[in-house]
C-alpha cells in the first residue's frame, strides 16, 4: 500500500497540495503515482507567476519509461517552483511529499477547493491498482 | 497472459510485473537505473524465456538458411554466432534474429516473441522444397546473465567449460546451450535450458549477487549500446538499407528472400539513414518525436530514452539522407530544441563512446 498522508489533498490525476495558509498551497505528485513511474529523470517545472486554470497541464515529469503531465489541480498563480529538481529529479521518488515537492500556487478566487479529494478518498480511487 | 517458467520467481525478487505482447514480465524490480547499472559495472540477469529457440536440421539446412537470412550463414564456423535480419519479398525486415551453427547440418535460431507466429509461419512456408526440419523447442527457459562480471560469475555455476568460447560463439552439451551473445553491449552469456532447470539456476545467480533485471534495463542498455528493436527501429515498412541495418546484408550474391527487392531500392536511391542523437539541453528523446534540420529534411525518433550511464538523452532517429547533420532540432512538446548526431554504438564495455 502507497503512503497516503491524512494532512493532505489529492487529485484523482495523482497531485497532492498542502495548505500553507494565505491561500497557498503547495503541489506534487503522490508515492503512488511516483511508483507506477519507475526512476525520474527530468521534471519540466511551471513558470513562476504564470496562471493556469484548474487542469490544465502545468509541467511534466519523465521517468526512465514514460512522461507524464502534471495538471495544475486548480486555478491560480504558480508563485514558486523546486529548483532542485532540475538537477535531481530523482527527489520526487525518493521523498514524494518532501523534498520532493514540485511548486506552490497561490489560489485564484474562483478555486473550487471542494473538488479535491480527501486522504480516505485518494486511497479508495487508486486501491484498484496498488 | 502467458507466464515463464520463472515468473513466481520474478514475484518473490520485488518484480513489477506488466504485459510485454502477451507475456507476463518483470520490467523491473525496484529501480531500472541500479539494474542498467548493475550490467555495466558488474553483473545483471535478464529472464528472456519469452524469446522463440528454432532448431533447424538436415542435409539441405545450410542451403535453407542461406536463402532465408539476407546475412551469410556459410561464413560460421561451427558453434559461431550470427546476427542477420530475415527480409520479405518486399525486402521489408520481417525480424532480426542470431543463428547459432551447430554443424554443417544443424542450426539453432533465436527470435523476439513478438513475431513467434509470423516467423514460424515464415519458416514452414519458406523450408518447402528443402532437405530441412525445422522444430521449435518449448520447453525451454533462457536466461541472459551480462556484465564484466558475468563470465566469472556463470562458469562455477554450470556443468560446461567456457574457456575456449569466445565472443559470438556458443558451447553446449545435451543440457545446456551456452552463446556468448546478449543485448546490452557487455560481455556476457545467453543461456538456454530445460525450463525445468531454470530456477534453480535463477536462484543459484541470485544468490551469488547477480541483479535481476527487468526489461526496462534491458531496453535502456541496448540503446546505449546502438541495437535495434523490431517493430520500433525496423520492421515490414522498411529495409535494411534504410535503418542501419546494411552491414547484415550480404553483397556478393542476390541467392535470398528480399534480395532482388533491395537492388531495386539501391538502384532507386536509397533516401533514408539511421543516425544517433543526443540532445544537447535538457530533456528526454523518445519514440515517434519528429526531428528536422529547418531546410526540408526530417526524419523520425525511432528509439529513444534516457541513458543512465551517460546521463544524457539519446536516441536513434531514421532520417532524409541528406539531412544536415549539425543542424538537426527535435520537436517536444511545440518546442524545438537542438540535438547532435553522434556515431553509434553510444556506450561499449562500460564506457561513454559520445564525443564532447
Amino acid at each position: 500500500m502507497s503512503y497516503v498522508p491524512d494532512n493532505l489533498k489529492y487529485t484523482a490525476s495523482h497531485e497532492w497540495l498542502e495548505d500553507l495558509g494565505n491561500g497557498v498551497y503547495r503541489v506534487g505528485i503522490t508515492e503512488f503515482a511516483q511508483a507506477q513511474l519507475g526512476d525520474i529523470v527530468f521534471v519540466e517545472l511551471p513558470e513562476v507567476d504564470e496562471s493556469y486554470a484548474q487542469e490544465d497541464e502545468c509541467g511534466v515529469v519523465e521517468s526512465v519509461k514514460t512522461a507524464s503531465d502534471i495538471y495544475c489541480p486548480l486555478v491560480g498563480t504558480v508563485t514558486a517552483v523546486n529548483d532542485a529538481l532540475e538537477d535531481t529529479p530523482e527527489l520526487i521518488n525518493d521523498s514524494p511529499y518532501d523534498d520532493g515537492w514540485i511548486f506552490e500556487l497561490e489560489l485564484g478566487e474562483d478555486a473550487d477547493i471542494g473538488s479535491l479529494l480527501s486522504a480516505e478518498d485518494y486511497r479508495n480511487s487508486i486501491a484498484d491498482e496498488d | 497472459m502467458k507466464q515463464t517458467v520463472l515468473n513466481a520467481a520474478h514475484r518473490q525478487a520485488g518484480a513489477k510485473m506488466v504485459d510485454f505482447g502477451g507475456w507476463e514480465m518483470p520490467i523491473n524490480y525496484g529501480s531500472q537505473i541500479e539494474e542498467h547499472h548493475a550490467v555495466r559495472t558488474a553483473v545483471g540477469m535478464f529472464d528472456v524465456s519469452h524469446m522463440t529457440v528454432i532448431d533447424v536440421a538436415g542435409k539441405e539446412a545450410t542451403d535453407f538458411l542461406y536463402k532465408l537470412l539476407a546475412n551469410d550463414i556459410t561464413k560460421l564456423f561451427t558453434n559461431q554466432a550470427l546476427y542477420s535480419t530475415m527480409l520479405n519479398h518486399q525486402g521489408g525486415v520481417i525480424d532480426d534474429l542470431i543463428t547459432y551453427k551447430i554443424s554443417d547440418t544443424a542450426y539453432r535460431v533465436v527470435v523476439n516473441a513478438a513475431t513467434r507466429e509470423k516467423d514460424l509461419a515464415w519458416f514452414s512456408q519458406e523450408i518447402e522444397g528443402f532437405d530441412a526440419t525445422m522444430q521449435e523447442q518449448a520447453d525451454t527457459a533462457m536466461i541472459a546473465v551480462q556484465g564484466p562480471q558475468a563470465m566469472a560469475t556463470i562458469q562455477p555455476l554450470l556443468d560446461l567449460d567456457l574457456s575456449d568460447t569466445k565472443r559470438f560463439y556458443a558451447a553446449h552439451n545435451e543440457q545446456l546451450f551456452v552463446g556468448r551473445t546478449g543485448y546490452t553491449g557487455e560481455d556476457g552469456v545467453e543461456i538456454i535450458l530445460p525450463a525445468a532447470r531454470a530456477e534453480d539456476l535463477w536462484n543459484q545467480l541470485l544468490a551469488g549477487g547477480v541483479q535481476p533485471c527487468g526489461l526496462g534495463a534491458r531496453d535502456t542498455l541496448r540503446l546505449e549500446a546502438g541495437m535495434h528493436l523490431y517493430g520500433q527501429d525496423m520492421d515490414e515498412n522498411i529495409t535494411p538499407l534504410e535503418c542501419g541495418l546494411a552491414w547484415t546484408i550480404r553483397k556478393d550474391n542476390l541467392e535470398f528472400n528480399g534480395a532482388m527487392a533491395l537492388e531495386e531500392k539501391k538502384a532507386s536511391g536509397v533516401n533514408k539513414k539511421l543516425v544517433g542523437l543526443v540532445l544537447n539541453g535538457r530533456g528526454i528523446l523518445r519514440h515517434d518525436q519528429p526531428v528536422s534540420d529547418g531546410q526540408g529534411h526530417s526524419g523520425i525518433i525511432t528509439s529513444g530514452g534516457y541513458s543512465p550511464t551517460t546521463e544524457q538523452a539519446i536516441a536513434m532517429a531514421v532520417v532524409d539522407k541528406d539531412i544536415e547533420l549539425d543542424a538537426i532540432e527535435v520537436q517536444i512538446r511545440n518546442k524545438s530544441l537542438p540535438c547532435r548526431a553522434v556515431k553509434l554504438p553510444f556506450v561499449r564495455n562500460g564506457k561513454s563512446l559520445i564525443e564532447d
